[in-house]
């Protein structure tokens, strides 16, 4: 291993310290035993305790996860498509446009677009609950999935297709038995974001939002209003946990593939 | 660049269905145009090709080639003209549904499959009972000796099994035709060379016809029963490979196929002899020519440098001789090739096989030699 000169080692430490302190200091008090957020009384883990007796956070919880497995899939089937059809489709007509309108939500501040949505769910609708939230993240959550995807895709020989529709494959055989097979770590990986931006999201939710369908985020936002609980810092503890758990498999999946694939080809050469 | 026995009916009867005017032609190209844009890729084409053969289509990039191709796989259509294949139009049908397979420059092997499951794939698509393609598959394997590698991807084969699994592929369905694109462009020279000599053995074996996209003149030689020289989206020669080689139609050609030395100069018509008059005070250069030349006309003449003698006095019993003064020396082992400069000014190459070892070598730098050949031995050219 090389060692690192000061000034890289200071920028380093600078750079995790600006990034990772507020969470060290959330998840530190998420063991505090007083009742008072800022002031320290001790070890314990009774607020992790309290926390799974609390129905209103169970529930919202329950609701976030269901929202995001939801979101996270209708937007990777739409999202996929998308990017499929922008690399793939060759110069259509309109296409210019629909890559714009496809992209335009990256871009537009979630205030405006939770606000349209409101306005126009209202109109179809009616009233607000479960559906309006996911089909509110899924028109956002696409467009990332549509990047994800397209990006892979341009990388992607396409030789390969033309072999397969070569060897008799029709264009929705080759996308299923060959574009889809390989490009799916890309399509997994949008799932995921897509995933994650609907678990966190606070604006767009708090928009279209119903009765009997509060998501977590906004749970713990209202929560807050009336002062921060030690409940709290444990359950964003717990989310913490969740995220960095999955991050490090699927990085270390990841790693462990690519020194497989290197391995393998070594040997075959 | 020896030419390979072509399959024949029997010992005695060469073939070559292009001569034969009864012979039905299974692919044939008319008229074939094809645009990108303002770019003209394939320019008015015609050309018959004739079932077991194996075609070679040669020429730079950018000649139309490649594109060619494509229109055969289905890939690309023509812009005008018709493609028939058996007496059929195949313009209308898409790719998939054509008795044509494609072995791709980049062998676009599916990287999720194993190689079963890779050789499989069209099997698979047209609906055999799971026996027959388990045979099938068996079977080219065993063709293509792979029957190891049968469970592996293709990121755990070697470049040279990459190829033959591609190869392995393409042949599984047993098509009509096979179209293979720069097939051997990712081998290094010694495996090309092997590799050449199996997919012509292979070709034989399965009797399919073979239609090879190359930019690589001695493969192109090597493999082929008739080779097209292509430039610029038009067929320059279409010919037997000693056809393309020994009597090209143009300067191109020449150019193109191997080492030439051309001579420009005028023509002197006398019955079916032309004497070339290319330097002022130079004697000129008889040949014999047996397309129709004017009186005066400007020509090339050109002849390969294997086809010229260098000797200390001139050989009597060649038409032509002319003194030079040796220049350089190119020296390969089994042959030199000698850069002569004539008195006139022009370079000449001529090549000699090194029947004697060195130290009884007979000629050196700044030497005076006589180059001497026939009068058959070189070519007129009129473009």
């Amino acid at each position: 291993m090389k060692k690192l000169s000061w000034f890289n080692l200071t920028t380093l430490t600078l750079g995790f310290a600006f990034l990772y302190i507020p969470m060290i200091v959330l998840i530190v008090y998420s063991f505090n035993g007083g009742r008072l957020v800022t002031v320290w009384a001790g070890f314990s883990t009774k607020w992790y305790g309290t926390l799974f007796h609390n129905e209103a956070f169970l529930d919202a919880a329950w609701v976030t996860i269901r929202v995001a497995v939801a979101t996270a899939t209708l937007a990777t089937i739409l999202g996929t498509l998308a990017g499929y059809v922008l690399v793939r489709g060759g110069r259509f007509w309109g296409r210019t446009l629909f890559s714009g309108m496809a992209y335009a939500p990256l871009v537009m501040p979630d205030v405006i677009l939770g606000l349209s949505l409101l306005l126009l769910f209202k109109v179809m609708f009616g009233s607000m609950g479960m559906t309006t939230i996911i089909l509110a993240h899924t028109t956002f959550a696409m467009c990332y999935v549509s990047v994800v995807v397209s990006s892979r895709l341009l990388s992607f020989d396409k030789s390969l297709e033309e072999a397969a529709s070569d060897l008799g494959a029709t264009p929705f055989d080759t996308f299923m038995s060959v574009t889809l097979p390989i490009i799916f770590p890309a399509v997994l990986s949008g799932w995921l974001l897509a995933f994650t931006l609907s678990l966190d999201d606070l604006v767009i939710a708090s928009f279209v939002t119903g009765p009997g369908a509060t998501t977590l985020p906004i749970k713990i936002y209202s929560a807050v209003r009336l002062g921060v609980s030690p409940e709290i810092n444990a359950l964003s503890t717990i989310m913490i946990g969740i995220v960095t758990v999955g991050v490090l498999t699927a990085s270390l999946i990841n790693k462990r593939k690519v020194v497989q694939r290197l391995k393998d080809e070594k040997t075959a050469n | 660049m020896a030419q390979s026995p072509r399959p024949s009916s029997s010992p005695t009867n060469v073939f070559a269905p292009w001569n034969d005017p009864n012979a039905k032609p299974l692919i044939q190209f008319k008229n074939v145009t094809k645009r990108f844009g303002d770019f003209t890729a394939v320019d008015d084409l015609t050309i018959d090709i004739y079932e077991r053969e194996f075609f070679a289509l040669l020429g730079p990039s950018g000649c139309g080639k490649t594109t060619l191709m494509r229109m055969l796989a289905g890939f690309e259509s023509p812009t005008e003209g018709s493609i028939l294949l058996g007496g059929q139009d195949i313009v209308p049908v898409p790719p998939n549904k054509r008795p044509v397979n494609m072995m791709f420059q980049s062998y676009a092997l599916f990287p999720h499959l194993t190689v079963w499951d890779n050789i499989a794939f069209g099997l698979r698509r047209d609906g055999l009972g799971k026996d027959a393609i388990n045979d099938r598959v068996k079977e080219m394997l065993r063709l293509t000796r792979l029957d190891k590698f049968a469970k592996r991807k293709p990121h755990q084969i070697s470049g040279g099994q990459r190829q033959r699994v591609a190869l392995a592929r393409s042949l599984a369905k047993a098509p009509k035709l096979l179209l293979l694109d720069e097939p051997l462009g990712a081998l290094d020279k010694k495996l090309r060379n092997e590799t050449q000599f199996e997919l012509m053995d292979i070709q034989e074996k399965t009797g399919t016809t073979f239609v090879i996209v190359t930019h690589d003149q001695e493969e192109a030689m090597t493999v082929a029963s008739r080779v097209a020289v292509m430039d610029h989206g038009k067929m320059v020669q279409v010919d037997t490979p000693a056809g393309i080689y020994e009597a090209p139609n143009s300067v191109y050609v020449a150019d193109f196929i191997g080492d030439v030395n051309l001579i420009e100069g005028n023509a002197k018509v006398d019955g079916n002899t032309v004497s070339i008059h290319f330097a002022e005070g130079a004697a000129p250069i008889t040949a014999v020519c047996e397309r129709p030349i004017a009186d005066g006309q400007r020509v090339s003449y050109a002849i390969r440098p294997e086809k010229i003698s260098v000797n200390r006095e001139p050989l009597d019993d060649r038409a032509n001789h002319v003194k030079g003064k040796i220049e350089d020396i190119g020296y390969l082992g089994n042959v030199s090739t000698y850069h002569v400069r004539l008195p006139s000014g022009e370079l000449v190459s001529a090549l000699m096989t090194n029947s004697r070892r060195l130290a009884r070598r007979d000629f050196t730098w700044e030497d005076e030699v006589w180059l001497s050949w026939t009068d058959t031995a070189g070519v007129v050219l009129t473009e």
